[in-house]
């Protein structure tokens, strides 16, 4: 009976207001970036990263000083200990002033996390401070030529010699690998168990005599990864991150923090892109008409807008299953798809509404915004690639969701 | 900030998908969707002693007194159920109009007696040409009389009052006046019969003007697109458990990334689409600025999705997807009637656009 189940006075109910807690929050937040948001970062991020990397590092470490870097961690290693609604509110708000990035954003966003989850008290003094304060920026080793999608079955060998493991092999599509001055390594310490029992995780200094980094050109033209190259790299046995052969899990938690919370980040983004593309869709001609008239092309705009609601409400709704169970769990993987997918149908319509200015690349004085949207439309040809394919996704779903028997 | 269900509402939630399989098993579907008005007063009595009827509305009219929200869950449960029979008409539609346009006295009497579960109802909007906006209508009363033709009515046979939406303003019409002839109009769903009303200086009782029927026409949008959800659940549960029986190759078909990937989709579709009709109850019980945006956008989405959904459950089903015996098909003919009724995909992206751009236009314009 309805009566009964509602009879209790002063239940929870389903609130999309913010508390009281996160109104206080978003307000600090919000008056601490009034104050200290660089005015100058347009002009800054057209640069080359190699020129504007400095900058992003001074910005950290002033988010770091007024403990806004890594709002997620714990208080005890530099963190707020932020539940999940009050990091959507981070990420908003950051979006909201046109914040410029954070220099390491793997190491705050997916290492960091990790080496409290694994680390011991050692690696963590070590380690975090500098990862916090971006004096030591992070990379991450885990994909390699054979081993995309079936990341287990890499082969980077790394033999122990007395106090050393003696890395030998390669990494590709290394973020941030030119930069980095340490790097979340996964290799295979055990050749002779099954593939996903043979792993360990190691820290790497990427200073090390052996290790070579070159840049990896992809299809916009640009850098943005690097392969790594392992030549007889010692790395000694205090960096093991967590337990020998037990590299499966800690990579796996890192995984997890990649696919887990990105809808809350990218939906102020993607926002903001719809808003752009509206409004020019009011000075392009499609058809006799502007775009904006153009039926077809408001079929499009719209259900793009729908979709980025969407993507935030099942963000929502995942954040609050997160909290209640206590881990990301293989939901991330519907998240994963639905961001990327969106975003390459979004290229696509912001094509379409151009014609042939779309194509015209940054430099050009018809480019449309300085030729953003002719990168982004290559550029997110590789969303549903990285971080897991949409592929792999769909089969995790499948067999960790769904309860399906494995396909692979 | 909280968008999970609060322990009430998973109770409710709960209790609605056990007393829906409990008392309207396929079965009783089956048998329900081959009867005349696909009707029954047992199952309705049981409805109604439940509180379901009144769920939404007011105490002060015999309801229970709960929100939107709530009422969302009551409806996907329902849909996972496939409910034959006049729940939506009665609740979702003619309450949720006579609960925005009637006078609170009209109230005591009509609304009260849908709380009660003595009365069954429908709201009559289509004409000829099947235009969903109440300003597009020809039909008018004329000193207090409707004549005219109404299409597309659910389940009219068995509704006591009929809510006739005409171009002056919103009207009650018992079914047995005079001058009131209702007739069949076989359509795909079998479990949610159609009708179209001739209507011939049929008495009508003015219940308010048209000017609240947007925001009634929302709640009963919102409704439908939570009842698609609850389609689109019951769906792939069927889909994901014959994957994993039905063999092939030797091997469950299941394990196959082709009909792997398939089920995954459905699920993101249904996911996703729970998402939506949550947030647009949501809304609508708080009176966001954003709640009509928020109803086009959950209707928009499950219209396609809930025809993609069934798609994919026949083809994951093979052979068996395209027998009679197979119940995906009676869930799949009532997504195709849901997804037009109250606009269909592109009725409602060109609603999205007109807020989301050409408001956004005049706005700037006004600065």
């Amino acid at each position: 009976m309805l009566r009964a189940v509602f009879s209790k006075k002063g239940i929870s109910w389903m609130d999309l207001n913010l508390s009281n807690e996160e109104v206080r929050f978003r307000d600090e937040l919000r008056a601490w970036l009034l104050a200290n948001v660089p005015r100058d970062w347009n002009e800054w991020r057209e640069k080359p990263i190699e020129e504007s990397f400095p900058y992003l590092r001074a910005w950290q470490r002033k988010l770091h000083e007024a403990r806004w870097a890594a709002v997620s961690w714990p208080k005890e290693y530099g963190g707020r200990s932020a539940t999940l609604m009050q990091q959507a509110i981070f990420w908003e708000e950051m979006a909201r002033v046109e914040a410029p990035p954070m220099a390491n954003a793997l190491g705050l966003g997916l290492i960091g996390p990790t080496i409290i989850a694994f680390g011991t008290e050692a690696q963590k003094q070590r380690f975090i401070p500098k990862i916090l304060s971006a004096e030591e920026i992070w990379c991450q080793g885990f994909s390699e030529p054979n081993a995309g999608s079936d990341l287990a079955s890499l082969q980077t060998e790394a033999r122990l010699d007395g106090g050393n493991y003696i890395v030998n092999g390669q990494k590709v599509w290394t973020s941030y690998g030119w930069v980095g001055n340490w790097c979340e390594l996964v290799v295979r310490t055990d050749p002779n168990v099954p593939k996903h029992k043979g792993l360990t995780v190691l820290l790497v200094d990427m200073k090390s005599p052996g290790v070579e980094v070159r840049p990896l050109r992809q299809m916009t033209g640009e850098s943005e990864f690097n392969e790594i190259f392992f030549r007889d790299v010692r790395v000694p046995v205090e960096n093991i991150l967590g337990q020998v052969n037990d590299g499966w899990n800690v990579a796996i938690s890192t995984l997890m923090h990649e696919r887990g919370a990105y809808g809350a980040r990218l939906h102020p983004l993607f926002k903001r892109y719809i808003n752009r593309l509206m409004e020019l869709s009011r000075k392009f001609p499609k058809n006799g008409h502007t775009a904006a008239q153009d039926p077809l092309t408001r079929q499009k705009l719209a259900q793009c807008y729908a979709e980025i609601e969407i993507m935030r409400w099942n963000q929502l709704r995942a954040f609050s299953r997160i909290s209640a169970s206590g881990a990301p769990g293989p939901e991330g993987s519907i998240q994963k798809i639905f961001w990327s997918e969106l975003n390459q149908r979004l290229q696509q319509i912001a094509q379409e509404i151009f014609g042939p200015y779309g194509q015209l690349l940054a430099g050009d004085s018809h480019a449309v915004d300085k030729g953003i949207w002719s990168y982004g439309y290559l550029r997110t040809r590789g969303n549903t690639i990285e971080a897991g394919t949409s592929e792999v996704q769909r089969s995790i779903i499948g067999h960790f969701v769904l309860g399906l028997p494995k396909s692979y | 900030m909280e968008f999970g269900l609060s322990e009430s509402q998973q109770l409710l939630k709960d209790n609605a998908r056990k007393f829906f399989s409990t008392e309207c098993p396929m079965a009783e579907v089956r048998r329900l969707m081959e009867t005349e008005s696909a009707y029954d007063a047992a199952l309705w009595a049981k409805i109604t002693e439940q509180g379901y009827t009144g769920c939404m509305f007011s105490e002060e009219f015999g309801g229970v007194g709960l929100g939107k929200a709530e009422f969302i869950l009551l409806m996907e449960e329902a849909g996972r159920a496939l409910l034959p029979g006049p729940f939506f008409s009665t609740v979702a539609l003619a309450g949720a109009v006579m609960d925005a346009v009637a006078t609170p006295e009209q109230k005591k009497k009509y609304l009260a007696a849908i709380c009660s579960g003595e009365a069954r109802s429908t709201v009559a909007l289509l004409e000829d040409g099947g235009v969903w906006d109440p300003a597009r209508l020809q039909m008018s009363a004329v000193n207090g009389k409707l004549s005219g033709e109404k299409l597309f009515v659910t389940d009219a046979a068995i509704a006591d009052w009929i809510v006739v939406v005409a171009r002056n303003g919103v009207f009650l019409v018992d079914r047995k006046s005079p001058g009131l002839e209702i007739l069949k109009m076989p359509g795909m769903d079998l479990t949610r019969k159609l009708y179209s009303l001739k209507l011939s200086q049929t008495p009508a009782e003015k219940l308010g003007d048209s000017n609240a029927l947007a925001k009634a026409f929302d709640v009963a949008t919102a409704a439908l697109a939570a009842e698609m959800v609850g389609g689109m659940q019951r769906t792939l549960e069927l889909t994901v458990e014959y994957a994993k029986t039905r063999k092939q190759f030797g091997k469950p078909i299941g394990s196959f990334q082709a009909v792997q990937h398939q089920c995954a989709d459905m699920y993101l579709e249904t996911e996703s689409s729970r998402s939506a009709a949550y947030y647009a109850g949501w809304a609508l019980e708080h009176d966001a600025p954003d709640a009509t945006l928020a109803v086009s956008i959950a209707k928009m989405y499950s219209s396609d999705a809930s025809r993609t959904v069934g798609n994919r459950g026949i083809q994951v089903h093979g052979g068996m997807g395209f027998t009679w015996e197979s119940d995906v098909h009676l869930y799949y003919r009532r997504a195709k009637a849901s997804e037009t009724a109250f606009g269909d995909a592109t009725f409602h992206r060109e609603r999205i656009a007109r807020l989301v751009i050409d408001e956004a236009v005049a706005s700037a314009g006004h600065a």
